[in-house]
C-alpha cells in the first residue's frame, strides 16, 4: 500500500450536543430517546408558513471550534438552501451554507507513529441535521419506510479538510484530535450515537476522486478507507480506470457499493436563505470568545508533559480523549504519583475500556476509588498484579475496590512472622531441597517458588526471598 | 358598517358580537355561491368565538378589534381551520399553529369568519387560478376580481366582511383591491410578521389590509405590525398615524408607467386624482424610470427561484394527500406533486428550478438579484427628492374571467406597476380612484420604508373628497 500515493480529504459532521435546543427553533436538542416525531414544531417539522429563527449559542459554539481549528472567521456569514428530495429533509432542502460559511484556512497537527503532520482546514460552517428514516428490519425487507423527525434541525457542524492524509491511520488519528478538541471545548459529546459522522474523498494516483458517504461513526472510517484503497487499487492493477463517483459505505457488510456516477451528480441548486439575514460577526464577540478558550489538548499535552514528567507518548494517549486526560488528572490529584497513576490509567484503565466497548464516562466509579485501590498497593495490602484483577472487577461491578478484595480473599501476605509460617512449611515438606539448597544457592528459588504457591501467590514475592534466603544461610552456618 | 364603527357599537353594547358575526355569517353564507370570494366560512369557530368575547367584555377586557370579523386569505396558517392556498395539494391540512398576526387579531377581539379565495399559492393576478374555481368580481360577475388575494377584495367590495388580510408578493394585495373599489396596503418589508404566511416567495411578500376605508386600514396596521421573534427578516418598527393635511407633498409621476401598454382611461383616473391632490397643495412632477422595462423578468425570476425551494415541502409526506406505500419514494411524490399542483405552480416551479441551477444561477438569479439592488437603489433615490411615486395600481381595469388566463405573459402584465414596492421593499397603498363603465380603478402611492402614515394621509384626503370608498355594487344588495 505504501508505493502509491493516496489522498484523503474529509468532511466531518460534529452534532453541537452541548446546545440546548435546535438550530433554527426553540425544540430541546436532546432528542434521542424520545417516542419518534414527539420532539417537533411547525419549524422543524417544516409546516407550511413555519420560519426558521436562528440559535445564537449555536454561531458562539462554532465560533469556538473555528478558533480552535486555527481558522479565519468571516465577518458576515450567509445561510444558503441546499436543494434535494430525501424523505428525511422536512422542507425538502436543508438549510447550510455555501459562499460566506463561518470560517476557513485552519489547520491542526496530528501525530502519527511519533511524526507530527498538518492538516490543513478547508471551511468550518454550521447546517442543520436531518431526520432520520427508520426502516422496519433490513433496507432490503422493510415493507415501508418510517421517517422520525425528533433529531431535524439539530445542530450540526462541519468541518472540511484539505486532502492531506495518506493514510486511514492519518485519517482517524484527525478525526480522534478533532473529537477531542470538540470534547475540551465543550461542543460536542462525541460518546453519543450519531453524533459525529463523516463522508471521505480519497483518490489513489493514476485514479479519480471517490466520495464515501454514510460513515456513520468515526471508528468506521478507517474500515471504509482502507476497503477502497484496497477497491480502487485492484482495479488499477488490472487496468481498469476508477470512475470518478459517489459511493455508499455498508456497515453491514463492510463495503463500499456505488450510489450515483459524476454525471448523476446532485445539482442542489444553492442559493442564499431569504428567511435569515446574513450575520454580522463582530471584532469584540470573537476576541470575547478566544479570551474564554479553554485548554485544548495540544496545549494540554505540553503541560502534562512537564508538570507530571510524562513522556510524549503518554501525553497524547492521554488527551486523545478528555475524560481519560480529566480522569488521570483528578486521580493524580488524590494519589499524587503521576507515573504510576498514568500507567494504571493508559495500559491497564484504557485497555479495559477498550474491550469492553465503553467510555471513561460510562464507568462506575470514581478517580477516588481508583486511588482507594492503588492505595492498597502501597500499603502493601494487595500486589499489583492483583490490582489489576481488582480493577477489572470495578470496571464490571461498580464494587468498591475494598470491598472486592475482602469478597475475593485477595491481599498481600507482608507480614515476616505470616510468611515464615509458610515456610516452616515448606522447610518441613520439601527437606531433600533444602538439604540441596545448602550446597546449591540455585535451589533456593525453587523453595521460594513453593512458598509463594502455598500462599496461594498473595505472599510478597520480595520479602519470601529473603526470609528463605536468611534461613539457608542459617542452615549453612549451623553446620558449620 | 367600517370596523371602527362595529368596534365603537360592541363598546356601548348597542351590538354584541354575536349579532355582528352572525349579520356577516348570513350575508357571506347569501352571496358566495355567487362570488366564491370564500373557500372556507368558518361558521361554528366565529360562533364560538363571538360567544367567548362576550366573556371577555363583561370582563373587561375588550380589543382593538372587538368583534369585528375578518376575511382571512387561505395562505396565512389558522389553527383549527383548513388552510389550503387553493390548493388540492393541500387539500384537507389543518394547520397545528396560529400566524403571529392571526395571534395578534385574535387577542385584540377579531373573529375569523372564513378563508378567501386566491390564486394557488399566491401565484396569480386574477383569481382564476385556484383549485376551488374563480372568485366573481362583485361589480360585474363576468369579470375577475383580480388577485392573487382575490377572494379578500371581493369579501370587502361585497361586504361580507367589514375587513380582511391579503398577502402581496408582486401587487396581490394591491391588484384586487383596484378592481374591487377598496383601500389595500402593502406594508414596508419587515414589518409585519411573515410567521404563518405560507411562503410563495419570502423575499418579497408581506401580509397586509384590505379594507373599506383608510381608517380601517390603519386600524388593521396598529394590530398586525410589531417585531416578532419567529420573524428574522423584520425590522424595529411600530405602525403610528396621525392625520395630516397634503400641502407642499412632493408626488413623482413615472411617466413609463402611463403610457404605452396602460388603458388611457385608467391613466386619466389616476391623472385626476393626482390633480385633485395638486388642488390641496401637494405638487407633482413627471419623472423618467428607465428600469421599468426590467421590472418584470427581475420579479419573476426571484419570486420564481424562491418558489421552486419553497413548494418543495409538498410531498405527501406529512401533509396533504397521502402517499402511495406502492410506489417508491420519488415515485410517490412525481405522483402527489403531478396531481396536486395546478399548471401555473408547476410553470413557476420549473422556471425557478432552472433559474437557480447550475450553469444559469450567473445568468439568471444572481443577475435578477444585482437588477433588484438597481432598481431598490433608484427607487431610494427618487424617494429623496419626492414623497411618493404615483402610478396606476393596475395597467388596466378587470378583465374578464377566462381572458387573459391562458396566456401567463398577458397575465403577468397586471403586475407591471405594483411589483417595484416589493423589489424595493417600500410601502404601497392602492386607493379607489374612480370607475370605467361601472369597473373600478385604483391609484399607486409608493412612499419610502415606514412611511406609511405618508400613504394613509394621502389617501384619506383622496378619500375624503371623492366618496368613492362609500359606493358598493348593486350586485350584493340583499
Amino acid at each position: 500500500m505504501s508505493d502509491i500515493k493516496v489522498k484523503i480529504g474529509l468532511e466531518c459532521h460534529c452534532q453541537m450536543t452541548s446546545l440546548k435546543t435546535k438550530l433554527f427553533c426553540r425544540c430541546p436538542a436532546d432528542y434521542r430517546g424520545k417516542p419518534p416525531n414527539t420532539n417537533v414544531c411547525p419549524t422543524c417539522l417544516g409546516l407550511p408558513g413555519s420560519l426558521p429563527y436562528l440559535n445564537r449559542r449555536a454561531v458562539e459554539e462554532a465560533i469556538k471550534v473555528a478558533l480552535a481549528l486555527n481558522c479565519k472567521i468571516n465577518r458576515r456569514m450567509v445561510f444558503y438552501r441546499k436543494n434535494y428530495f430525501y424523505p428525511d429533509l422536512s422542507k425538502n432542502f436543508q438549510i447550510s451554507q455555501y459562499d460566506y460559511p463561518l470560517a476557513v484556512d485552519g489547520q491542526v497537527t496530528i501525530n502519527v507513529n511519533g511524526t507530527d503532520k498538518v492538516i490543513r482546514i478547508k471551511r468550518v460552517h454550521i447546517e442543520e441535521d436531518p431526520g432520520r428514516i427508520v426502516y422496519k428490519g433490513s433496507i432490503e425487507s422493510s415493507p415501508y419506510t418510517l421517517v422520525d423527525y425528533n433529531r431535524m434541525g439539530i445542530a450540526l457542524l462541519e468541518v472540511v479538510t484539505e486532502p492531506d492524509m495518506e493514510t486511514p491511520t492519518e485519517a482517524k488519528a484527525f478525526l480522534q484530535e478533532l473529537r477531542s478538541i470538540l470534547e475540551h471545548l465543550d461542543v460536542s459529546d462525541g460518546s453519543l450515537e450519531g453524533s459525529m459522522r463523516c463522508d471521505a474523498n480519497i483518490s489513489i494516483e493514476g485514479g479519480s476522486r471517490v466520495e464515501i458517504k454514510n460513515i456513520t461513526s468515526f471508528k468506521e472510517v478507517e474500515r471504509a478507507l482502507s476497503y477502497e484503497i484496497i477497491r480502487q487499487r485492484n482495479l488499477l492493477r488490472r487496468g481498469v480506470q476508477v470512475k470518478r463517483e459517489t459511493r455508499h459505505w455498508d456497515e453491514v457488510r463492510r463495503v463500499t457499493v456505488a450510489l450515483r456516477a459524476k454525471e448523476e451528480e446532485m445539482d442542489y441548486r444553492y442559493f442564499p436563505e431569504p428567511d435569515l439575514v446574513p450575520i454580522e460577526i463582530a471584532d469584540e464577540m470573537i476576541k470575547k470568545i478566544k479570551e474564554q478558550l479553554p485548554e485544548l489538548p495540544a496545549t494540554r499535552r505540553i503541560r502534562l508533559v512537564k508538570q507530571y514528567g510524562l513522556t510524549e507518548y503518554e501525553a497524547r494517549v492521554l488527551t486523545s480523549d478528555k475524560h481519560l486526560a480529566d480522569f488521570f488528572e483528578k486521580l493524580v490529584s488524590i494519589h499524587g504519583n503521576p507515573k504510576i497513576d498514568c500507567n494504571l490509567v493508559i495500559n491497564e484503565l484504557l485497555r479495559l475500556l477498550n474491550e469492553k466497548n465503553i467510555g471513561v464516562r460510562d464507568l462506575k466509579f470514581t478517580p477516588l476509588e481508583v486511588s482507594e485501590l492503588l492505595r492498597m498497593v502501597d500499603e502493601g495490602t494487595i500486589s499489583w498484579k492483583s490490582a489489576k484483577y481488582v480493577l477489572r472487577k470495578m470496571v464490571e461491578t461498580g464494587e468498591h475496590p475494598r470491598k472486592i478484595v475482602e469478597i475475593e480473599g485477595i491481599r498481600r501476605i507482608a507480614s515476616i512472622e505470616e510468611i515464615e509460617k509458610y515456610v516452616d512449611m515448606v522447610f518441613e515438606k520439601y527437606r531433600e531441597d533444602v538439604e540441596e539448597a545448602l550446597r546449591e544457592p540455585k535451589v533456593v528459588h525453587k523453595l521460594v517458588g513453593e512458598v509463594l504457591k502455598e500462599t496461594k501467590m498473595l505472599a510478597d514475592p520480595k520479602i519470601t526471598f529473603q526470609i528463605v534466603s536468611k534461613r539457608i544461610e542459617k542452615l549453612r552456618e549451623l553446620k558449620k | 358598517m367600517t370596523a371602527k364603527q362595529i368596534v365603537k357599537l360592541v363598546l356601548t353594547g348597542s351590538l354584541s358580537p354575536v349579532d355582528v358575526v352572525e349579520t356577516y355569517l348570513d350575508r357571506a353564507k347569501k352571496l358566495n355561491p355567487k362570488i366564491n370570494a370564500f373557500i372556507t366560512i368558518a361558521e361554528e369557530h366565529a360562533r364560538r368565538s363571538a360567544e367567548e368575547l362576550e366573556k371577555r367584555l363583561k370582563k373587561g377586557f375588550p380589543g382593538k378589534l372587538i368583534g369585528v370579523p375578518i376575511a382571512v386569505k387561505d395562505v396565512i396558517s389558522t389553527k383549527g381551520i383548513e388552510t389550503t392556498c387553493a390548493s388540492k395539494i393541500l387539500k384537507g391540512y389543518v394547520p397545528p399553529y396560529d400566524a403571529t398576526v392571526i395571534r395578534r387579531l385574535k387577542a385584540e377581539g377579531a373573529i375569523i369568519i372564513g378563508k378567501t379565495n386566491m390564486d394557488e399559492f399566491a401565484m396569480g393576478s386574477s383569481t382564476e387560478l385556484s383549485a376551488y374555481g374563480p372568485t366573481r368580481n362583485p361589480w360585474n360577475l363576468e369579470r375577475v376580481v383580480g388577485g392573487s388575494s382575490g377572494g379578500s377584495g371581493a369579501a370587502v367590495a361585497a361586504r361580507m366582511a367589514p375587513i380582511a388580510l391579503g398577502s402581496d408578493t408582486g401587487g396581490s394585495i394591491r391588484c384586487p383591491a383596484s378592481f374591487c373599489n377598496i383601500v389595500g396596503l402593502k406594508p414596508t418589508y419587515g414589518t409585519v410578521s411573515r410567521y404563518g404566511l405560507i411562503s410563495y416567495a419570502c423575499s418579497l411578500e408581506q401580509i397586509g389590509p384590505m379594507t373599506v376605508d383608510v381608517n380601517d386600514c390603519a386600524l388593521l396596521m396598529e394590530v398586525i405590525t410589531g417585531k416578532d421573534c419567529f420573524d428574522s427578516t423584520m425590522i424595529d418598527y411600530k405602525f403610528k398615524w396621525t392625520p395630516r393635511e397634503v400641502k407642499g407633498l412632493r408626488m413623482a409621476v413615472p411617466k413609463e408607467f402611463f403610457g404605452e401598454g396602460t388603458d388611457e382611461r385608467v391613466a386619466n383616473r389616476v391623472w385626476d386624482i393626482i390633480k385633485l391632490l395638486e388642488s390641496h397643495g401637494a405638487i407633482y412632477e413627471e419623472i423618467s424610470f428607465p428600469l421599468a422595462r426590467y421590472v418584470l423578468a427581475c420579479y419573476y425570476i426571484i419570486a420564481m427561484s424562491e418558489a421552486s425551494s419553497n413548494l418543495a415541502r409538498y410531498d405527501g409526506v406529512r401533509y396533504g394527500p397521502p402517499c402511495d406505500l406502492s410506489l417508491p419514494w420519488y415515485d410517490s411524490y412525481s405522483k402527489i406533486r403531478g396531481e396536486g399542483f395546478g399548471i401555473e405552480v408547476k410553470r413557476r416551479i420549473i422556471l425557478g428550478c432552472f433559474a437557480l441551477s447550475a450553469g444559469y444561477y450567473g445568468r439568471y438569479y444572481l443577475k435578477a438579484l444585482k437588477l433588484r439592488t438597481m432598481i431598490r437603489n433608484h427607487v431610494l433615490s427618487i424617494l429623496k427628492s419626492f414623497d411618493v411615486i404615483v402610478t396606476p395600481t393596475t395597467p388596466f381595469p378587470p378583465f374578464k374571467i377566462g381572458e387573459r388566463v391562458e396566456d401567463p405573459l398577458a397575465l403577468y402584465m397586471a403586475d407591471v406597476d405594483t411589483v417595484v414596492a416589493n423589489l424595493a421593499g417600500v410601502p404601497a397603498i392602492s386607493v379607489p380612484a374612480g370607475f370605467i363603465d361601472g369597473l373600478p380603478v385604483g391609484a399607486q402611492f409608493m412612499a419610502n420604508h415606514c412611511c406609511e402614515d405618508l400613504l394613509l394621509t394621502v389617501a384619506k384626503c383622496i378619500q375624503d373628497e371623492t366618496n368613492f370608498h362609500t359606493k358598493v355594487s348593486k350586485e350584493v344588495r340583499l
